[in-house]
This record gives structure tokens, C-alpha cells and sequence, in this order.
């Protein structure tokens, strides 16, 4: 590879494929993450996000295609990969035996990282997190959310160019999430590549350039937030609740909208909803939401709304 | 299956490394097993047994069983930390997870685990070579040899203690183990009785077990005897540690990186 090209693309997937036994959980996906942007990998429960990552890690072998990350084969140049990346993984791994700040040295060992500039580096990303006052404390004594904002500040201790984050905010309360979006947006004004799986649409939405949709293992939607809710749902959306199952009868056969309805709600998918809502404010007895397509609507059009697992 | 040859780098002394930090934080409770334990053998079986043995093999009973208690302990302390803290580190404590996301390998962690457990060997096994001096039990000052050679000791039994770790599904696995391989030679080897006195049959399956060379080594050692076949018996030793090694890393690579 040229280093010109090394230099733009931080990820090139081409035909990357895993299989299990006959079981196919990554299948021919190919996509390349530039340099700087933040980059989604979304899809449902087994879908193959944390497949795909670990695979990037040189965690998991590919069994098909090729994969290169800052221009170095995987797995055969994992240790070299890992060197310049930051790993924020599902479920928490940090290490018991140790408190806050030892957990960082400790893994910064790992890296052959040492000496005096270290605890400078530690101070700062204990602030950069706001751990500052728990640097003494055991990891047991810390809440999930602080767990998660000390895996983040350990995945960093290298100053990575590339920082992975497989579902990085699943299970945190509202606060904890918004400060670790701000936090990630930082990373991205401060250059770094991030590559993101979550199942929060919002999160992709709000924080990712350009995602890929995959499911059974394989992409089924690639693009920025923004185009894939234009190529794949109505702009306008309209949801009502509690209208019972005369509802169709009740839009009448002209409301010119695409209807899905699950439980007691149907969703009205539509380009020009106001022939509708004008219609809906005569009914007081109806409760409707109003809203403009999202992530979600895209990811649900697209991959179901079938219960996963 | 990853069947590659393992890399020894000097990276896994960072392995190495965070086990001590945890062991200084624990040291207090540490030694004082280190030391009470063996204390309560030789003062038990050394004193209350050897007063109604007298000599064994030409040696004064709390010698030749304190020589025994130094390998077998060297055996006992390796197998365990290759066992309960290996695989507390690598499945529920996820430990390995996060070194995997780091520059090491499977290789280095290993290397690292390994060398840790021949640390604690070491540490075990020289205190009780301190407690059976103090006893009068050492007799020459070749004995101080016995500390690297407990190394190597630990290094023999760490491999095959982890590659345990990397089939086991829970804790309740390493019974096996121990019922089936550190207790019978821990009876057999030679810790208590000389195996000359054993069955011809026995005599020879004993020979191709381990601890019966690392006493071989020590008890020559610590009695102020000539060592014979020093070569031999380590080279056996390291075999045991290489290919304990080997297995290992394979076992660990097949089960973390699926």
C-alpha cells in the first residue's frame, strides 16, 4: 500500500468474511473509514458489530478478504495495530485488583509507557473524564457510568489515532450518556478516528459522518445519517396512539401515507403530513405525535421490526 | 487452530509485572502462608515423625523431608496460581481481554503468567528453605543453588497448570488435577520416602514424572550429597516447561481468539 493512501484511509475492509463452523456471521463486507471521521457500525443483536471489531483488532482471525488498518494487515500485524488504537469494549474489563489511577498505569505498561510524562497523561485524562477526586478509589466503588468514562480515558492512554467503542453507552443513565457523546465529540475535533457500534440511533445519528447498516452479517445500508433517511423512509412522521384497529378507515384511503402498526400504535410514514395532522386535530380523542423521520425509522424500515435473539 | 510456534518477548515481563503490584498489596497474607504452612510440616511430620524414623536413606528425617517440602512446594505453589489466578484473570476477571486490546499477545501472556508462577515457586519455596534452616535441617551452603533451580521448578508445572486454565469451564475442574496429578506425586515422587522402595512397575512410571527429578536436584542440594545427572534432570524439567508452554499459548489463542 502507498503511504498516500495510508494516510487517508485508517480502515479498509475488502470482502472481509467470518465464518464459525458453516455459520456465516460476516459475509463479503467491504468499507473503508477515512482519516478523522467517526464512523457507525450498526445493527441488531448478532448481526456481526462486535465480530467485525474484534476482527479489526486482530482479535478474531478473517476467514475470507482483506483487512488493513493504518495500511497493516490483520491479523498477522495485530501487535503493531493495537499499538496506535484505543479499545472501549462492551462489557467492562477494568481491573479489580487495582484503583483508578493504578488502572491506568498498569495498562499503560502494556504499551511500554513509563516515566514522568505518564502521570502528567494520567492527571489529565482523569480530568479530561471527571475522575479527578476518584483516582484512589477501587473500580468496585465506581458506578457503571464511571466505569465506562474510566474505560474511555484508559483506551486513550496511548493517544491513539484510532479509538474503537463497541456500544459504549449501553446501560447508562441520560447524564452519563450526553457527557460521553460530548467527550467523543472532542476526540473527533481533536483528529482522532473513531469507529462506534451502538444501538442507539440517536447516538449514530447525533455523532456519526457516515455508518453502515448490517444485518445477518451482512451491509444493507451505507451512508451519513442524513442520506440514509432520505433513501430509505418518508421525511415526516406521523404516530397515534389508542385509535384501535378502524384506524385505516379512519385516515381513509387518501391520507397518502405508508402505514405500519404495532401494538396499539400506527406509525403514518408520509412526504406531506399536513392533510393529516389537520385531519387529527379534529379528533381531540386521539393522542398523535408529530415528528421528522429518523435513524430509527431507517433502521427499522430496513432491517424489521422482528424481535432479534 | 493457531498452531504457530509462540514468540518469547520481552513484553510479557509487563504480564509479569502487574502480578507483582497485586502480590505487594497482599504481601503480608502471602507470607505468612509461605512460611506457616511449611512451618507446621517440618515441625509436625519432621519432628513428631522423625523421631520415631530417625534417618532416612542416610539422612536425618527432617532433611530428607524438608529437601521434598522445598519441590513439592515449588510443584503445589506454581499449579495453583496456574489454575485459580490464571483462570480468574482470564474468564471472569477478563484481564486477558484487556491486555488483547493492548500490543501483547497470547504469547506474552503466557510467558508472563509462567514466569509469574515460577516467581511465586520461588518465593514459597525459599521461604521453607529458610524455615528448615533455621530448624538445622540445611546442611551445606550449596543449598542457596535450590533457588533457581525452584525457578525452573515452577516454570515445569505452570505450563501444564494453565493449559488446564484453557480447558477448564469452572473452578471446579482443577479437582481433577490435583486428585489425579499433583496429590499422587506429591505420594509418590519421592517427598517422603525414597522411590527406590517402590514396585519395580512404579518405579519406572515415576521416573518420567517431574517432581521425582526436581527432588533429584534439590535434595542433593540441601543434604551436602554429590548431585548426579544435574543435566538431565533439568533438561527434563525444562521440557516439561517448554512443552507446558507451547500447549498453552494454543489452548489460550483457541479460546480468546475465536
Amino acid at each position: 500500500m502507498t503511504d498516500t493512501k495510508a494516510t487517508t484511509a485508517i480502515i479498509e475492509a475488502v470482502g472481509v468474511t467470518k465464518r464459525f463452523g458453516e455459520q456465516e456471521v460476516v459475509r463479503r463486507i467491504s468499507f473503508t473509514v477515512p482519516r478523522g471521521q467517526c464512523f457507525g457500525l450498526l445493527g441488531p443483536n448478532g448481526a456481526g458489530k462486535t465480530t467485525t471489531i474484534k476482527m479489526i483488532l486482530g482479535q478474531s482471525h478473517l476467514t475470507a478478504g482483506v483487512l488493513t488498518v493504518f495500511g497493516k494487515a490483520l491479523p498477522d500485524h495485530a501487535s503493531a495495530v493495537r499499538a496506535r488504537t484505543g479499545v472501549v469494549p462492551q462489557e467492562d474489563d477494568l481491573d479489580p485488583d487495582f484503583t483508578i489511577a493504578e488502572n491506568l498505569r498498569v495498562y499503560a505498561g502494556y504499551f511500554g509507557l513509563e516515566g514522568g510524562d505518564l502521570s502528567t497523561r494520567i492527571a489529565e485524562l482523569l480530568h479530561f473524564v471527571s475522575l479527578t477526586d476518584r483516582a484512589d478509589a477501587r473500580v468496585d466503588q465506581l458506578s457503571g457510568g464511571m466505569k465506562r468514562r474510566l474505560t474511555i480515558a484508559r483506551a486513550l492512554i496511548n493517544d491513539p489515532d484510532l479509538v474503537v467503542l463497541d456500544e459504549p453507552t449501553t446501560g447508562l443513565d441520560p447524564q452519563a450518556r450526553h457527557m460521553i457523546w460530548a467527550r467523543l465529540r472532542d476526540l473527533k475535533q481533536s483528529g482522532k478516528t473513531l469507529l462506534l457500534t451502538t444501538h442507539y440511533m440517536e447516538e449514530a445519528e447525533r455523532l456519526c459522518d457516515d455508518l453502515l447498516i448490517i444485518d445477518h452479517g451482512a451491509i444493507i445500508a451505507q451512508g451519513s445519517p442524513k442520506a440514509l433517511i432520505r433513501a430509505h423512509v418518508e421525511p415526516e412522521v406521523v404516530e397515534l396512539r389508542g385509535a384501535g384497529s378502524g384506524i385505516e378507515t379512519l385516515l381513509g384511503g387518501d391520507a397518502d401515507c405508508r402505514i405500519e402498526s404495532v401494538g396499539d400504535t400506527v406509525y403514518c410514514y408520509t412526504h406531506d403530513s399536513r392533510p393529516l395532522t389537520e385531519r387529527l386535530q379534529a379528533m381531540p380523542e386521539l393522542s398523535f405525535l408529530h415528528r421528522p423521520a429518523n435513524l430509527e425509522d431507517v433502521f427499522l424500515n430496513i432491517t424489521g421490526r422482528d424481535l432479534r435473539e | 487452530m493457531d498452531l504457530r510456534v509462540p514468540r518469547v518477548r520481552p513484553q510479557a515481563l509487563k504480564v509479569w509485572h502487574r502480578n507483582v503490584l497485586v502480590w505487594r498489596k497482599l504481601i503480608t497474607p502471602s507470607l505468612l502462608i509461605n512460611f506457616g504452612e511449611p512451618f507446621l510440616y517440618l515441625l509436625g511430620l519432621g519432628f513428631g515423625l522423625g523421631a520415631f524414623i530417625g534417618e532416612m536413606a542416610g539422612l536425618p528425617y527432617l532433611t530428607f523431608l524438608a529437601s521434598g517440602i522445598v519441590a513439592s512446594s515449588a510443584m503445589n505453589t506454581a499449579s495453583f496460581e496456574g489454575m485459580y489466578s490464571v483462570y480468574t484473570r482470564m474468564v471472569p476477571q477478563r484481564t486477558y481481554g484487556s491486555m488483547l486490546a493492548t500490543p501483547l499477545d497470547v504469547d506474552d501472556i503466557i510467558a508472563g503468567e509462567m514466569l509469574w508462577c515460577a516467581t511465586k515457586s520461588t518465593i514459597s519455596a525459599t521461604a521453607i528453605l529458610l524455615v528448615a534452616s533455621l530448624l538445622g535441617a540445611v546442611l551445606s551452603f550449596a543449598a542457596v543453588l535450590v533457588v533457581p533451580i525452584v525457578f525452573i521448578i515452577g516454570l515445569c508445572f505452570a505450563g501444564p497448570a494453565i493449559v488446564m486454565s484453557a480447558f477448564s469451564k469452572s473452578y471446579d475442574f482443577f479437582n481433577y488435577y490435583f486428585t489425579l496429578v499433583v496429590t499422587p506425586m506429591f505420594i509418590l515422587c519421592g517427598v517422603f520416602y525414597p522411590t527406590d522402595n517402590l514396585p519395580a512397575t512404579l518405579q519406572s512410571f515415576v521416573q518420567v514424572l517431574p517432581l521425582t527429578h526436581a527432588i533429584a536436584l534439590v535434595r542433593p542440594l540441601v543434604a551436602d550429597q554429590t548431585l548426579t545427572n544435574a543435566g538431565l534432570h533439568i533438561g527434563v524439567l525444562l521440557l516439561y516447561a517448554a512443552s507446558g508452554y507451547y500447549l498453552a499459548v494454543i489452548l489460550v489463542r483457541r479460546r480468546l481468539i475465536v
